[in-house]
């Protein structure tokens, strides 16, 4: 559907790269209208970089200490001369550009926040790294769903089951991977039910991921109202994965305890990253996936089934979605909660968009959310009085600002959302 | 020459004759058969959650004539409680309206007919909705954001409602009207602009629009616009901009359903009778042959979706305006969701969406009392609700399950990726 411009020619590129280059400077603007124009000179932003932990072998490394206004009005330099380059000469690698400015616009909002006061960096990244951990698991869940060309919307409803018949089975047997392994399987099943309806009954493949939405959540809230709030103990209390600790590793200053110790399904997050990046790109089964997702035909006259190829990537990602359900109740809060997924999963799809349909990007983009996730419980501490409900809007608005493409084009897998027919 | 010509067109009249013929069977025989079938697994589910029911079961060897009759029990008295609590019970009716005549005491007979005057009324918000998505898929739009743009046309028209005071019902009702359409309108036509200028889905960004509509309204309603008092309750809308109704308390049935069906008789002239309707439809079937006929796909795409924005903005301030009088937290509650699955039973058409809108008022002010007096949750309509979507979309199915062997009706084409 030809409708929108400015993807595609030379000229659209330029218009493209012009356009980038304002929202830069509005971005270097709204850095120093709501964070540098607020601030005295001499203030300090003192950021702890230690968790408090006492244990033998912490190393415990100084505060930084950052003087406000000179770092503020260094990141916008930096900003403008960046929005300038992009004007004049284009940067190539717009990833990374994108990449920075998040860096700089939220460091920016972290040091104006922070002014004589201290707060602690780590804590936040961790937190950070928690709360992106579902939307990165359904952001890879819809990569690998979408490089094989099927839209997956289902995302929540899948994530929604698992959560609640991992809670269950693990309470049920007192085994935390039991729940883990249920929750996984159930995943792998509701998106085989997807794939079956969307491949075989060539129903339209967002008709079937909100119709599935709408029976997860209401099979979870009939299933929790029925069953589950009748009998805590026994159905709804299993506990939840504790964290561990990753010997040497964890000891390191600053990204050891943030990304060393932490639970099992966060370990796995982190390894499914890589693991799927490299399967992705690195082997034929990847290859012939994109192939798939982006020329059907062309892999069907090849010999590759198009049709199992679908099922086997679909069934896949509904099995890291169902890994992502866990987390929320086993590895985090030892219950199910009606609609306790709130949106996750949706955001996992935006995450995946501005990731470019790919495994380290979906990632990057899932840490921006989290961030703005976590950032909401911290604003109360640092005293800001934006009302937490906007806070709340922040990843929602986030995401539609980035599917304009304003910020980097999003090209989707060029057969995505069709279906397949065997001539 | 011209002999040949009129032949072929008498052939061709009644080939489409045959097409239209065998499409309407399809049309209603599907939808039905997919309701239907979703009501019996719902009923299996009854069956299978109801304690007595499995207890029945547990001795089944002893005594099977009483598993089955404990399963079909639960299923009758939770479908009976369904039917009871969304119609009513002709026999109460009957003995009302005799006392009524007898005494001319009106209270057991206006009782009598409280569930299927609620039935109406919680269908009338299902109409709205189910036209405005119905609008979109016609446009070949997926507007998933009906419930956050049934809930800013509901906080708009409340804030109209209330907060002007004094004037006269023939300005400030149709004001609060207007206030609920256009911010509906606006809410959708938001994501519309994305959509047609910048290519971003507009599945994701009206999902977008409506955690921003929830997490804005928390604000409003806890803040600027609650009223005195601890809920997060808007003050009560001044009398002036009620929607009048019919019968003296308790029954709610308002202005707001006749209301409903002409906008529905409106939304089906329009899309059926007019140009731009005709424009709307052709850029859903084909925008690309839409774009090269000379039809501006951009501006048809904004429209579209300001259009169905407002419907559901409409649904809001009908619900407000003409039931509740007041805006309160988890006021829409699944409002925007059921619409989708009415849109697809009603077939995109204006009388299937009426038709679909008193089914699911039925449902749904019937599992109330499924829940109050069957002790089923009344999660159960999602889940039938799910269901009749997946058959609906997937005539297959059904086609599977009952043997029926049909022609091969029209499908709208939804989907084609996140936008290219």
């Amino acid at each position: 559907m030809t409708t929108n411009t400015l993807q595609g020619t030379k000229q659209a590129s330029r218009q493209r790269q012009i356009i980038t280059g304002i929202v830069l400077f509005v971005i270097a603007l709204l850095m120093f209208v709501l964070f540098a124009r607020n601030t005295q000179p001499g203030q300090q932003a003192t950021f702890n970089l230690n968790t408090g932990d006492t244990s033998e072998g912490t190393i415990v490394i100084p505060d930084l200490v950052l003087p406000v206004q000179p770092s503020l009005y260094a990141l916008i330099a930096v900003t403008v001369f960046l929005a300038g380059w992009q004007l004049a000469r284009g940067i190539r690698s717009l990833g990374l550009l994108v990449g920075f400015i998040a860096f700089a616009f939220i460091a920016s909002f972290l040091i104006w926040a922070t002014k004589d006061q201290a707060f602690n960096l780590v804590g936040m990244m961790s937190s950070s790294l928690i709360s992106a951990t579902p939307i990165a698991l359904a952001a890879l869940c819809g990569v690998i769903s979408e490089r094989a060309a099927v839209v997956n919307i289902a995302i929540e409803g899948i994530m929604l089951l698992s959560a609640q018949a991992g809670v269950v089975s693990a309470t049920i047997t007192h085994n935390l991977w039991v729940g883990l392994i249920i929750a996984i399987l159930t995943g792998g099943l509701v998106a085989g039910i997807h794939a079956l309806l969307v491949i075989r009954f060539k129903v339209d493949q967002i008709i079937s991921g909100v119709a599935i939405n709408i029976f997860g959540t209401g099979a979870t809230s009939f299933i929790s109202s029925r069953y589950l709030e009748r009998n805590i103990d026994g159905l709804n209390n299993s506990g939840t994965f504790a964290n561990i600790s990753i010997p040497i590793l964890s000891k390191i200053p600053i990204l050891g305890p943030v990304f060393f110790q932490n639970n099992i399904i966060i370990y796995l997050m982190i390894i499914l990253v890589v693991v799927i990046h490299i399967l992705l790109f690195y082997t034929p089964w990847g290859l012939r996936t994109r192939a798939v997702g982006e020329h059907p035909k062309a892999a069907d006259t090849l010999g590759i089934n198009v049709y199992m190829m679908r099922y086997v990537n679909v069934i896949i990602g509904g099995m890291i979605a169902g890994l992502g359900g866990a987390y929320f109740t086993v590895g985090s809060v030892g219950r199910f909660d009606q609609d306790m997924t709130a949106g996750k999963g949706f955001i996992g799809l935006a995450a995946m968009i501005f990731g470019k349909w790919t495994p380290i990007g979906a990632f990057a983009s899932s840490l921006i959310f989290g961030f703005a996730d976590s950032i909401q419980v911290k604003m109360q501490i640092l005293g800001i009085n934006i009302p937490s409900e906007f806070l709340q809007m922040a990843p929602y608005i986030v995401t539609m600002i980035v599917l304009t493409g304003l910020i980097g084009r999003a090209i989707p897998p060029a057969a995505d959302g069709t279906a397949y027919e065997k001539q | 020459m011209t002999d040949n010509t009129k032949n072929t067109t008498e052939k061709q009249k009644s080939e489409q004759e045959d097409k239209r013929g065998s499409a309407l069977a399809e049309n209603l025989l599907v939808p039905v058969l997919a309701v239907l079938t979703g009501l019996i697994i719902g009923g299996i589910v009854i069956a299978i959650s109801n304690d007595a029911s499995i207890t029945a079961w547990g001795h089944f060897f002893q005594n099977p004539g009483a598993a089955f009759k404990a399963s079909w029990d639960a299923v009758a008295t939770g479908y009976g409680a369904l039917f009871s609590g969304s119609l009513g019970k002709p026999a109460d009716m009957i003995v009302g309206i005799q006392h009524y005549f007898a005494t001319g005491d009106s209270k057991a007979a206006l009782k009598s007919f409280y569930p299927i005057t609620e039935s109406l009324v919680t269908a009338t918000p299902y109409i709205f909705a189910g036209l405005a998505v119905a609008l979109g898929f016609k446009g070949g739009l997926f507007n998933i954001g009906a419930e956050g743009q049934f809930y800013i046309g509901a906080l708009a028209s409340a804030y109209v409602g209330y907060s002007i005071i004094g004037m006269p019902w023939f300005f400030h009702l149709p004001l609060a009207i207007l206030a609920g359409a256009a911010a509906g309108g606006v809410w959708g036509a938001i994501p519309g602009i994305l959509k047609a200028k910048f290519g971003a889905h507009e599945v994701v960004n009206t999902i977008m629009m409506n955690y921003v509509a929830f997490r804005l309204s928390d604000w409003l309603l806890s803040g600027p616009m609650k009223s005195s008092g601890f809920r997060p309750v808007t003050p009560n809308i001044e009398a002036s901009a009620e929607l009048p109704r019919f019968f003296p308390d308790p029954l709610r049935f308002n202005w707001g359903f006749p209301l409903a069906l002409a906008v529905a008789a409106l939304v089906y002239w329009f899309l059926f009778k007019t140009t731009l309707g005709f424009e709307i439809r052709a850029v859903g079937a084909n925008p690309d042959a839409a774009k090269y006929s000379g039809m501006s796909v951009v501006r048809n795409i904004i429209l579209i979706m300001t259009l169905s924005g407002a419907l559901a903005g409409l649904a809001g301030a009908a619900q407000v305006l003409g039931t509740d009088h007041w805006v309160g937290q988890g006021f829409s509650a699944g409002y925007g969701f059921d619409s989708i699955a009415l849109a697809l039973l009603g077939k995109s058409n204006p009388i299937g969406v009426v038709l679909a809108a008193l089914l699911f008022g039925i449902l749904r002010s019937g599992a109330t009392s499924m829940q109050s007096l069957a002790g089923i949750p009344i999660h159960i309509i999602s889940i039938i609700q799910g269901l009749v979507i997946i058959f609906v979309a997937a005539p297959a199915i059904i086609r599977g399950i009952y043997r029926i062997r049909l022609g091969h009706a029209e499908e709208t084409v939804l989907t084609r990726g996140w936008g290219k």
